[in-house]
């Protein structure tokens, strides 16, 4: 489970063995978060997002937690309990502000951390099982803040409701009868207010615990690292006290400081004004938009407009939508290069710079933009961009790309040699 | 070997099937933007870069200003508008004792019930009640102004981009529709009941300039009520009213935000240290 060289936890004193017969929580943390846990020593602060991920979900449950004592789940106060909040409960303000804040902080972490994961393809043997829960996570985490964003009962909750339960809508024959059964009515009111608020408190818990079952997964193999190579010897890990764990206070600290600093002098910054309008059914926003962290995802739905032989353009929106997310599943088994790092791969690293990335971006700003062109026909190359990425490009170049050399071993890496260099045997293939 | 071969022939072929499914609607929509004459929007202006008291980072309430403004809700604007989320004990927190609270509250009739029948009737109000809302229902309130409801404004300067420059642009920009724009659009002309202003997405509102005249309010600080100035001022007041907390925000975040920074040199520090007995000498 981890490397031979990891050191022991040693029980000091009576309260310590005490425990460590009974229920050894000390020896977990020691070989979880502690020098127990060897970890390579060349890690770059990209790896530092797993750890603020974990941190921010703490967050979103404490603020959570304190916000559910104070609101109530009806459609003729939601609204008005959550103004309660913000004026009347002492620091209730910095309660609604902290978790609206924390939610797109969990998402831009979380969206660096599959940043990490793609470029340096960390899904790759044998760290699939890693990858794969952390796709669900990801799910879990937009079904939560999609359900959250409804809970103040503003105009933009509404509406949002309304257009993304509107999507099952879409599916032939059982949609409706979805739908409805969705929003235990046919627009949401009371029914899918409560639903949602339960699911809502109820998620974040389901998120912990798939993040315990990710942490463990990580455990087997232990972190890759940017070179992609897997460590050899105890020359290539550091323990992960104190070493990661003053890093990541370290990461932890700038984290706060951009956090805090929307929370206290931006607050509103990524919201949408019209979610401080009361929710009403009779009045249509001028453009209905989900939260900036939705928007890559709203692009592609809205980038299908016309009928594909038989498929309507709707349905295919809603396909290709929950498609892009789900070929993450699939991607192991997509990318077979052997070489895991994107600094070692010339031809990936291009497609990955030059194609995803502006793709990415286009697909952002397209999302939050109003359904007017140039914004459908720039998103619709962007999709295509996006599809062709992920299905075709990555398979082909694959088999393809010729790998640039790379170093032995970490410690070769950092120190410029490894005392144990075997001539002839500088690659470490991922399978 | 061969499943895995398969697995992404599999995946080539749904990549191409979502490429050719989305770049079709690509061709058809170049063909419409070729052949096809865009709508086009009217166009509207974004609101005045006003200065304001509560702005930046170090930003305070000017409370003059604040009950000039609350002045001008009160004369004006309460004749149409709600302000819902405001209680009168609120006032206080721009400045006013406690009795003049109650006296204000006093002189504002807020619906109640009849001790004796149980009716509906009204009583005067009491520092914990609301601002009262002008109508008994929305119904009534579409009814007495051509069909448009007044929204309420406690968060009115949150509910529109750039809030505050907003509805202050807006009171101050009534005017009649240009020749130029009638001929480039038609349809910006004002319907019957619609008035022009330019800073309305729309350009044509349903609210009748509320702000016309100097001295239209008299303040009692001797500030001279210019229709810029009532604008200005009843803004600045819907921005307290929007979010009290605002100026207690601010200078709570200073604070944590200067022990956070000094928590993380301390934290780059240390980081520095444990890390250079394993860093490679240079
Ligand atoms: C005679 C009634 C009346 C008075 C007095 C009045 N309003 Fe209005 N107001 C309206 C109506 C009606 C609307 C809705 C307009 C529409 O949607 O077309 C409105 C809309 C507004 C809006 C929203 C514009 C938007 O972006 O949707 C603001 C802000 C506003 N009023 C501020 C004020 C202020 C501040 C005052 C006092 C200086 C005031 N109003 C006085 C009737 C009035
Ligand atoms: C609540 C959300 C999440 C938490 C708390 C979390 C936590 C962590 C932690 C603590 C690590 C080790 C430190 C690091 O490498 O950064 C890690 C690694 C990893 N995570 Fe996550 N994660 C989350 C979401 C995700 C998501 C959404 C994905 C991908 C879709 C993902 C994929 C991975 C992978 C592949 C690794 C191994 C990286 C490597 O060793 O190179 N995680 N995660």
């Amino acid at each position: 489970m981890s490397f031979p060289w990891a050191r022991q936890y040693e029980p000091k004193n009576g309260l310590t063995k005490f425990l460590d017969e009974r229920l050894p929580l000390p020896r977990l943390v020691y070989n979880a978060v502690g020098a127990g846990y060897p970890v390579p020593r060349n890690l770059s602060y990209f790896w530092n997002f797993g750890v603020l991920a974990g941190f921010f979900l703490v967050v979103q449950i404490v603020t959570g937690v304190v916000l559910a004592m104070h609101y109530a789940a009806n459609a003729q106060v939601a609204f008005a309990t959550t103004e309660h909040i913000m004026r009347d409960v002492n620091w209730g303000w910095l309660m609604r502000y902290a978790h609206a804040n924390g939610a797109s902080f969990f998402f831009i972490v979380v969206y660096l951390h599959i940043f990490r994961g793609l470029f340096y393809s960390s899904y790759k043997a044998p760290r699939e099982m890693i990858w794969l829960l952390g796709v669900v996570i990801f799910l879990l985490m937009m079904a939560t803040a999609f359900m959250g964003y409804v809970l103040p009962w503003g105009q933009m909750s509404f509406w949002g409701a309304k257009v993304i339960t509107g999507l099952f809508g879409a599916i032939p024959l059982v949609g409706e009868p979805i739908q409805v059964w969705l929003l235990g009515g046919f627009a949401p009111d009371n029914a899918a207010l409560n639903r949602f608020f339960s699911l809502h408190f109820l998620l974040p818990f389901v998120i912990a615990g798939v993040v315990i079952l990710h942490i463990w997964a990580l455990h087997i193999p232990g972190s890759s690292n940017p070179t992609g190579v897997e460590v050899k010897s105890e020359s290539d890990t550091v323990p992960f006290h104190p070493y990661y764990t003053a890093k990541d206070g370290f990461g932890l600290g700038i984290a706060l400081l951009l956090y805090f600093a929307m929370v206290f002098f931006l607050p509103n910054a990524l919201g949408h004004p019209d979610n401080y309008i009361e929710a009403n059914p009779l009045s249509t926003p001028a453009h209905i938009v989900p939260e900036w962290y939705f928007w890559p995802f709203y692009a592609i739905l809205r980038a299908f407009t016309v009928d594909f032989f038989f498929v309507p353009a709707k349905l295919m929106g809603v396909i290709a939508m929950f498609a892009s997310i789900l070929l993450w599943f699939f991607l192991p088994w997509l990318d077979k290069s052997p070489v895991r790092s994107g600094h070692y791969r010339p031809l990936f690293r291009k497609f990955f710079w030059f194609g995803l990335i502006p793709a990415m971006i286009v697909l952002f700003i397209c999302g939050g933009a109003p359904a007017e062109e140039p914004y459908v026909m720039l998103s619709q190359i962007a999709t295509a961009y996006y599809f062709l990425h992920f299905l075709v490009i990555l398979p082909i170049i694959s088999s393809v790309e010729k790998p640039e050399p790379l170093p032995y071993s970490i410690t070769e890496a950092v120190l410029g040699s490894d005392k144990k260099v075997v001539k002839g045997e500088n690659t470490s293939p991922a399978v | 070997m061969t499943k895995l071969l398969s697995v992404r022939l599999v995946a080539i072929l749904v990549g191409l099937g979502f490429t050719v499914a989305v770049l079709w609607g690509f061709l058809v929509g170049a063909y419409n933007a070729a052949t096809e004459e865009a709508a086009g929007h009217v166009p509207y202006e974004h609101p005045k870069e006003l200065s304001w008291s509560f702005d930046g980072p170090f930003g305070k309430w000017d409370k003059a200003q604040l009950q000039r403004g609350l002045k001008v809700y009160d004369e004006v604007c309460s004749a149409c508008h709600s302000l819902k989320f405001v209680a009168f004990r609120d006032l206080e927190q721009i400045g006013y004792s406690e009795a003049m609270v109650k006296a204000y509250a006093a002189a504002k009739t807020v619906p109640g019930i009849d001790p004796n029948t149980g009716e509906a009737s009204t009583r005067p109000g009491l520092p914990t009640d609301y601002f009262p809302s002008p109508y008994p229902n929305n119904v009534a309130a579409a009814a007495a102004n051509n069909n448009a409801i007044p929204p309420d404004l406690s968060l009115m300067t949150k509910a529109r981009g750039d809030g505050t420059n907003y509805v202050a642009s807006l009171l101050m920009g009534y005017q009649e529709p240009s020749a130029e724009l009638l001929e480039e659009h038609p349809e910006a002309a004002p319907g019957p009941g619609l008035y022009h202003n330019p800073y309305f997405p729309n350009l044509n509102l349903a609210m009748a300039p509320p702000l016309t005249s100097t001295g239209q309010v008299t303040y009692d600080d001797g500030t001279e009520a210019t229709v810029e100035q009532m604008s200005k001022d009843v803004a600045a007041f819907l921005t307290w009213t929007a979010e009290p907390t605002l100026v207690k925000r601010k200078q709570t975040g200073w604070p944590v935000l200067i022990f956070l920074l000094f928590a993380t040199v301390l934290a780059y520090m240390s980081k520095k240290q444990i890390w250079s007995a394993v860093k490679p000498k240079k």
